[in-house]
């Protein structure tokens, strides 16, 4: 266990030998630090093999002892990856293979002289940008969240104690703040809960503390089984900076009167597992986490329980099921998890990025957190930016910035010259935003106000060659295959809307299937026990809204708008085009395209099964599909 | 006929289940064991045979059906365990219609296994899949991450004995 002076000088010493990642200029002397990203995504792309080869490399070149390779979280640039950044000048690598790292040190380490193939372009103009605080990507961002991932090494304590980590902690301890104060501060923050239904986190707080349990035990759990296809939020948080989710539990614990801990977190984020695990030994050792934190007689345990890949275990009370060892089942509330919850005690139970927003407010006040953002939704939202998108990746900015902001210049716009269709939130759970709402501020209400729903943060984008039925269907798809069961709404009204939209992608519907689609899918929000089945129809009914011509299409003329479903579809061969030359003929699976060498072939369409080989074959580009 | 109803024979070993029972002493009683408990299971042989939940039963005083009806509600748990070396063939449109039934009849009659099953000395697994994109190639089958394709039945018998 460290006394205080101890957690004090650590922190002293690390801070000053962390000064150059601060600092403005390249100063004489200094120490350089590699940050090397060490996330999920950079991780596939072999950063840990960089990591191990710049080490080599360092001593190698016999210059270690002024450079040090630091494995930090992930700096939201995932499209860029693996990237490197160099401190104190802040440059910012991307695109790096284990094989450029000779080059990177004997040029930029030893010689002082930039690696210019591999800067940053942006990626509408083109333009170089060597700093990474100058970067498009970054300028609309506000990391509070994400303040330290990219900044710190995550498995190493005391960087996090050199960026004011555990400092909540230690003065509410040795100033034995009242819980109420804690909780009041939270609550004017305005901070709502980030796994996607919005609720208050100082309320929540306030109800479990309120609550008591006949033999006065409580829990406090975090949910990290982040299930959307598309976000990763939750995991990159884990990964790049642990310690911050460990100090808002204990906190937690402390403010509600619990001492014992959980964090649900889904087993397929090996790196997020492996870096709480450490992060969880390392603050036991240090006496900030167990028997009686820093003296204070206050005692609070952490348990990790891994998840195993079930979706409906990220609603709540299907979560604490799952914990206590049962089938991950969803029950009604009342009564809530604040007064019984987790066997059958108060339970408070918070997201991830919920849990790491709360460190940042105790330190710097209610007031500086209810600054940012709307007037009913307040601070930062942290989003995974995926799909149609140059630059796919992490990014956190302030409740209230607009879908066009996020879209256009933060993610550097639609690539190949395609045109923004819609934008999906919340995942399974959200809906569609068309194109004419890109000018829409993000925030809980507004979202909700067009039919979707702030969710837990995925946001993918979709341009021209995505067609809205098709894209309805595979998130009904995906609830299908996740349905517990438990309820018949959901088990069964899922499965039955997933045939009624397969039916129209196959050219079979009608108009009064819309008119059923839609009864359904009220049937389903009004009647299914949990959330999972609730929100399942949302991307149907937005995009049933937004894109009804599209469904029209399908149904009336037979004919899939984007493209892409692939029993509307037909291929045809442009005569003044095709050459003759029988690659398709060959390429062909069924034998459906017939014509002899040198004139212009026909694709039988009733043999045709649309795998698109023809396409791919013909060098002329005579063969089109619509 | 290839066999489709295998059971892998139990090939657990006295070190394994030592350490399933160890970690089972650490957990018993503990409020919420079940699903750890099985993680260790599956880490440990790799799927969750019968008779490792018998043990696990047995020490943790509940039902045998209850570790089943935890074991089977997650996608993560499996009951069967998956061959060293695991073929699929593509059952696609394209491959179909090029004559992939027929080649995975012919790997069913090569590995002895139906469709979905394991060889009972655990080298292969067999699976039908959706389609996984090489239309072109069609019919497809995949061995590992190996790509097989334009297949015939009779070249079927032969790739798989570079597996054996």
């Amino acid at each position: 266990m460290k006394t205080l002076e101890q957690l004090d000088q650590i922190r002293a010493q690390i801070s000053t030998e962390m000064a150059p990642r601060f600092a403005e200029e390249r100063a004489e002397g200094v120490t350089r630090h590699i940050m090397v990203c060490a996330g999920t995504g950079c991780t596939s792309s072999k950063s840990l093999d960089i990591i191990a080869g710049f080490q080599a490399e360092l001593e190698e070149q016999a210059v270690a002892d002024r450079n040090r390779v630091v494995r930090t979280g992930c700096f939201g640039l995932c499209a860029m990856g693996p990237v490197v950044l160099i401190y104190p000048e802040g440059i910012f690598y991307s695109h790096v293979t284990p094989g450029d790292v000779p080059e990177i040190v004997s040029e930029h380490i030893v010689n002082g002289r930039l690696v210019e193939r591999l800067l940053h372009r942006e990626a509408d103009t083109g333009e170089v940008t060597r700093r990474l605080d100058d970067m498009e990507f970054y300028q609309p961002q506000l990391r509070i969240a994400l303040r330290n991932c990219g900044k710190i090494d995550p498995e190493n304590i005391n960087e996090y104690l050199a960026v004011d980590g555990y400092q909540a902690l230690t003065r509410i301890l040795t100033e034995k703040t009242p819980a109420q104060e804690i909780i009041d501060t939270l609550k004017s923050s305005g901070l709502r809960g980030r796994g996607g239904a919005g609720f208050p986190a100082g309320q929540k707080w306030q109800f479990t503390a309120n609550a008591s349990s006949e033999d006065g035990v409580k829990f406090v759990c975090c949910n990290a089984d982040e299930g959307d296809p598309g976000a990763f939020m939750d995991r990159s948080i884990l990964e790049g900076d642990p310690h911050s989710v460990i100090e808002a539990m204990i906190i937690a614990g402390y403010t509600v009167g619990s001492d014992q801990g959980y964090i649900y977190v889904r087993a397929e984020y090996p790196i997020a597992v492996h870096r709480l695990e450490t992060a969880i030994a390392q603050a036991e050792e240090y006496g900030l986490l167990g028997e009686n934190i820093l003296n204070s007689g206050f005692t609070f345990r952490l348990a990790l329980r891994l998840g195993a890949g079930a979706f409906v275990c990220g609603e709540e009370t299907a979560l604490m099921t799952s914990i206590e060892g049962r089938r991950g089942e969803p029950h009604p509330r009342p009564p809530f998890p604040a007064v019984k919850g987790l066997f059958q005690r108060p339970t408070l139970l918070n997201n991830v990025e919920t849990y790491a927003n709360v460190t940042w407010i105790l330190n710097h006040g209610a007031q500086a957190y209810a600054a940012i953002g709307t007037e009913k939704s307040k601070g930062t939202k942290v989003f995974a930016l995926g799909g149609k998108i140059a630059n796919t990746g992490l990014v956190e900015v302030p409740m209230g910035t607009t879908l066009r902001t996020i879209v256009e210049e933060i993610g550097g716009g639609i690539p190949n010259g395609k045109r923004f269709k819609a934008a999906q939130t919340g995942g399974p759970s959200g809906g569609c935003i068309p194109a004419s709402l890109i000018d829409t501020p993000i925030d809980y209400d507004s979202l909700a106000a067009i039919g979707s729903m702030m969710g837990s943060g995925g946001l993918i984008v979709m341009d021209e060659d995505n067609c809205m039925v098709d894209i309805a269907k595979f998130f009904l798809e995906f609830c299908v295959d996740e349905s517990c069961g438990k309820c018949a709404p959901c088990r069964i009204g899922t499965k039955r809307l997933y045939d009624l939209l397969d039916k129209i992608t196959r050219g079979e519907g009608t108009l009064e299937d819309l008119d059923t689609i839609e009864e359904l899918c009220n049937h389903l929000k009004s009647s299914a026990l949990c959330a999972l089945g609730q929100t399942a129809p949302n991307p149907v009914l937005s995009t049933l809204k937004h894109f009804r011509e599209e469904y029209v299409a399908h149904v009336v003329e037979k004919r899939c708008p984007a493209g892409v479903c692939k029993n509307l579809l037909r291929y045809t061969v442009d005569p003044e085009k095709c050459k003759g030359c029988t690659l398709c003929t060959r390429s062909c699976p069924t034998g459906a395209i017939s014509g002899i060498l040198r004139a212009p072939h026909t694709i039988d369409n009733s043999k045709c099964v649309k795998c698109g080989a023809c396409m791919d074959a013909c060098r002329f580009g005579a063969i089109s599909k619509g | 006929m290839p066999n489709c109803k295998t059971v892998v024979p139990y090939r657990g070993t006295q070190e394994q289940e030592d350490r399933l029972r160890r970690f089972l002493q650490d957990h018993k009683g503990q409020p919420g064991a079940v699903m750890p408990v099985l993680q260790e299971i599956q880490s440990i042989f790799g799927y969750l045979p019968e008779e490792a939940l018998i043990i696990a039963a047995e020490e943790m005083d509940i039902s045998l059906s209850e570790l089943y009806s935890v074991g089977s509600f997650y996608a993560q748990f499996s009951f069967n365990p998956k061959g060293v070396h695991q073929v699929s063939v593509c059952l696609g449109t394209a491959c179909y219609v090029k004559g992939a039934a027929e080649v995975l009849e012919a790997a069913e009659k090569k590995l002895g296994i139906c469709n979905g099953s394991i060889t009972l000395d655990g080298r292969f697994s067999l699976d039908a899949t959706r389609c996984i994109g090489a239309c072109g190639l069609a019919p497809v089958m995949m061995v590992d991450s190996d790509v097989y394709g334009r297949l015939t039945p009779d070249q079927v018998g032969p790739i798989l004995d570079k597996y054996m």
